[in-house]
């Protein structure tokens, strides 16, 4: 399936570059620098879910020993009025300034309403505890369903919904729908010999980083800032932090540390503004880190939905007709997944009459946030759940109908374009060859399958390539390296200039000291990114060959570049001795200076990705407990650069996908307080839940990059939540629509149907 | 407010510090000796990225209270490498590619040498069982059991 090309490095796994210090304690993360004369920041989060600030005192607060500095919203420049983030749950900037410190409103519980910077944390807890803050307290719009219907309570009374067909001067919580259609659904379910439909539950998921959100502002007079943080994206939070503080994004510096964990969480701000502007009112150094508590209450999880899918098939398997009806959380603010929901949910299957309607709701939640192939997860678990049981009405192999309907290239896509080059069938096929797929079951066992999909994107990127003088290379470029990307940056250099992977070593620059880059994600950092460092290691591969033309007097284009040195070309000067990288830099003063190169692009021709999930699981009848007995993630990735990183995604990906299906919700109390906000009750699997998660890396190559890269990190959440369904449905029985499938869920449906 | 000083042992090396009564372990390693090596996940004990062994216990440093460990001996992530270099469990974590964004993989170090300090050879449902207590959101496990089993075929010797 995959071409054979002999490279050296590409496909293999060596030790990242970043590694020993990660493994002895050295490498520093958000919450791990100090500075001289540093103090602490802490948040004043609202006790309710909806009210509106009527007064906020700070003036206790303010006359404390060891108190430096109290900011709210007042100390904050207006919210711009124009101006979103882009990304993949992005949204207004004005309304990103209110998340980040609320004005007028508070509306979720969490919500920040004041922040202080003390000497130590316990004088700034001491501070926040006299900060007084008069509060409406207002119902708090809690459920989708609810929140929708006319006459809820609003979030906004200048919420009037977006993409209406005729537009409304009525505010609703619905802050946009969102239609995709294609052909007659009518017709198609007229030709339908079997039709299923469903209705899908999922309530809000956290992506669960380890390391909570950490940052360190340091702003003099001038209000120039350096600030150190965990972040996917520090040139984005240089911008946004600009823009929510009206400052000149050339007085601010942003730094990332290592990071500890994102999956999307960290592509948002928070922290930083605050700090800047506390650091700039208290005249020193403000370090901040937020409790897990402040991570779960306080920052974006994904969308809880509610999804409605109807699917009519003829006897063959053939698909006629599709309509998903969809709802998406948005939480307090406008800006959720539910675009990506909508594009998603028929994506594999080439559907002639389909309708899908989208609706992005506001309630009294956190402001949702990327969190890993935002939006797919939930709409394809419906879809996914649907192919299941029109499989059964069928009777047939579940990998077969999706094969007989499978998407492939010039397939239009739901969303418009036609696929370019996608490995969907060969996923398939692969996952129907798979020993895992007919390996007998444990008795009672069920087996479930589901397909997945991310777009994966391209956008902006920049990189340089130092050669040193002893003809090693430094790679500079700016993506948090969030999972090994160091590596795969190495073993692409390496590979283009034909030289040992240990020669070459990847930095990660500030925004001072190289090129803009957009987040690391959107599965981007290795096709942008490795893009933008092929072509910069290309361009110094032609430096050289420029080097060795005058070391050796002859014409450039008498010169070759083989296996990482200039050699001349053959039949001509056949006596000159090859010159290695390091000749050539050793003799680079005599031939020009120092070598080095750069490359910055918009990326295009980002290759979507399938995957195919096979869940194996046991049901415990008294208890409703599941135990996943196995699980096999297989994935077209292009081509994989570093092997084991990418079996690492499938493999992350599953279990933060199997976590989502069996156990993770956020759950509030009907003061709209969420009621497990820690990782004793907020249950994310630990290694004794999980089983060894077997990884099939397909590669049909995306010929839009040199390596035929498609990116890999988001696709391998996405069909986890319906191959668990589908594999509960196989064990027990019994469909249950909603998520997660913890025991009191399991247990209950096992009573209700008499079990 | 009154400190209350207290002489341990970090890594075989006598360090004496200032703590106020409800200051934990983990605060003082990271924020007073600066030994940042050791993680805060959660600072509730439910993460274990803040595990480090006091007198060869396996403990989240996020619930010992620092002014409890006066006279023992304490190990973090920065005590696991040698003179002679990384530690097999460090290194096995490297070859297995066990680690995404690292900020869990102190802790599981430090959770796999107590587990092999006493089952040398421990099988899959131990290995599991015994680092349940850290979470590692990037990996899936997967690639963390092997490497720790790994370490333990080599431990054990030529068969």
């Amino acid at each position: 399936m995959s071409e054979s090309i002999d490279y050296k490095l590409v496909g293999t796994s060596p030790v990242r570059p970043d590694g020993v210090d990660k493994v002895t304690g050295r490498a520093q993360y958000g919450a791990d620098l100090n500075l001289p004369n540093q103090i602490h920041g802490k948040v004043l989060r609202s006790p309710y879910a909806h009210a509106r600030i009527k007064r906020i005192d700070t003036s206790r607060a303010m006359a404390m020993p060891g108190v430096y500095a109290v900011i709210t919203g007042e100390d904050f420049p207006p919210p711009p009025e124009h101006g979103d983030v882009g990304g993949e749950a992005g949204g207004s900037i004005g309304d990103l300034a209110r998340v980040i410190m609320a004005r007028d409103k508070a509306l979720y519980h969490g919500h920040a309403v004041a922040a202080v910077a003390a000497r130590s944390l316990r004088i700034a807890d001491e501070a926040l505890a006299a900060i007084e803050v008069e509060y409406e307290v207002l119902e708090p719009v809690l459920d989708l369903d609810a929140a929708m219907a006319p006459g809820a309570p609003l979030l906004d009374e200048n919420c009037f919904t977006k993409n209406l067909p005729e537009k409304t001067d009525k505010p609703s919580n619905i802050a946009e729908v969102m239609v995709l259609s294609r052909g007659d659904v009518d017709q198609g379910f007229e030709q339908a010999d079997v039709i299923v439909e469903g209705e899908y539950r999922i309530p809000m998921a956290h992506q669960g980083y380890i390391e909570p959100h950490a940052c360190i502002a340091n702003t003099n007079e001038a209000g120039q800032s350096t600030v150190w943080c965990c972040t996917q994206a520090h040139f984005d939070f240089r911008a946004i932090t600009a823009k929510v503080l009206n400052m000149n994004v050339a007085d601010l510096k942003f730094i990332a540390s290592e990071i500890g964990g994102g999956f999307g969480g960290k592509t948002v701000v928070y922290l930083e503004p605050l700090a800047v502007l506390l650091s700039l009112k208290a005249r020193r150094p403000v370090k901040m880190k937020m409790t897990r508590e402040e991570v779960f209450r306080a920052t974006g999880p994904t969308s809880g939905t509610h999804c409605k899918i109807k699917v009519g098939a003829k006897k063959d398997g053939t698909l006629t007709a599709a309509t998903a009806w969809m709802a998406y959380e948005a939480g307090a603010y406008a800006g959720s997944p539910m675009g990506a929901g909508a594009m998603t949910v028929f994506v594999p299957y080439d559907l002639e009459n389909f309708k899908v309607e989208g609706y992005e709701v506001l309630l009294n939640k956190p402001k949702v946030g990327a969190y890993r192939a935002p939006g797919a997860p939930q709409s394809m678990h419906a879809m996914e759940s649907a192919m299941d049981d029109l499989a059964r009405e069928l009777n047939m192999d579940p990998l077969d109908l999706r094969l007989k309907n499978a998407a492939e290239e010039g397939t239009r896509a739901p969303y418009g374009p036609k696929f370019p080059v996608i490995g969907l069938k060969e996923c398939l096929r692969a996952a129907k060859a798979h020993p895992n797929y007919t390996r007998a079951l444990p008795e009672g066992a069920g087996r479930g399958v589901a397909v997945g999909f991310w777009f994966n994107f391209g956008l902006q990127s920049s990189a340089e390539v130092h050669i040193n003088e002893n003809g090693t290379v430094t790679v500079v470029e700016g993506n948090p390296d969030i999972g090994g990307s160091r590596a795969s940056m190495c073993i692409m250099a390496a590979e283009t200039l034909g030289v040992p992977y240990e020669s070459v070593r990847t930095l990660i620059g500030d925004t001072e000291s190289t090129g803009f880059s957009n987040s690391t994600g959107g599965s981007r950092t290795t096709f942008a990114t490795g893009m933008a460092v092929v072509r910069a290691c290309e361009d110094i591969i032609a430096q050289c060959r420029a080097r060795a033309a005058v070391t050796w007097g002859i014409d450039e284009d008498q010169v070759l570049w083989v296996d990482g040195q200039a050699i001349p070309a053959s039949g001509v000067n056949d006596e000159l001795k090859p010159l290695s990288l390091a000749d050539i830099a050793e003799n680079a003063a005599k031939t020009g200076g120092p070598l080095l190169s750069r490359a910055s692009l918009t990326a295009k021709g980002a290759g979507p990705s399938f995957s195919v999930n096979i869940a194996d699981l046991q049901v415990d009848r008294e208890t409703g407990k599941i135990d996943v007995l196995a699980f096999t993630a297989i994935q077209d990735a292009g081509r994989a650069i570093h092997k084991a990183y990418v079996e690492g995604q499938l493999q992350g990906g599953a279990a933060q996908g199997l976590g989502w299906a069996l156990n993770e919700e956020y759950i509030y109390n009907a003061d709209g307080i969420m009621e497990n906000a820690g990782f004793l009750d907020y249950r994310m699997p630990v290694a004794s839940d999980l089983p060894m998660i077997d990884t099939h890396i397909v590669e049909v190559p995306n010929p839009r990059h040199p390596y035929g890269v498609r990116g890999v990190g988001e696709t391998p959440i996405v069909a986890p939540l319906a191959a668990t369904a589908n594999a509960v449905r196989d064990a027990i029985g019994i469909r249950i629509h909603d998520l997660p499938l913890s025991p009191p869920r399991v247990l209950a449906a096992l009573d209700a149907a008499g079990d | 407010m009154n400190k209350i000083q207290v002489i341990t042992s970090i890594n075989h090396e006598e360090v004496e510090f200032l703590c106020e009564p409800q200051e934990t372990l983990l605060d003082v390693l990271r924020e007073t000796l600066g030994r940042t090596g050791t993680k805060e996940g959660c600072a509730t004990g439910d993460c274990g990225a803040c595990s480090v062994l006091v007198d060869d216990r396996l403990v989240c440093s996020c619930l010992v209270l620092a002014a409890e460990t006066g006279g023992r001996e304490i190990t973090t992530i920065e005590g696991i490498a040698t003179e002679e270099g990384l530690h097999p469990i460090q290194q096995k974590f490297l070859d297995h590619a066990a680690l995404q964004c690292g900020i869990c993989t102190p802790g599981l170090i430090i959770a796999t040498k107590s587990l092999l300090d006493r089952h040398p050879d421990p099988d899959e449902t131990t290995i599991r069982y015994w680092l349940a207590g850290n979470l590692c959101r990037c990996t899936g496990y997967d690639k963390i059991v092997r490497a720790v089993q790994d370490v333990a075929r080599d431990l054990a010797g030529p068969a």
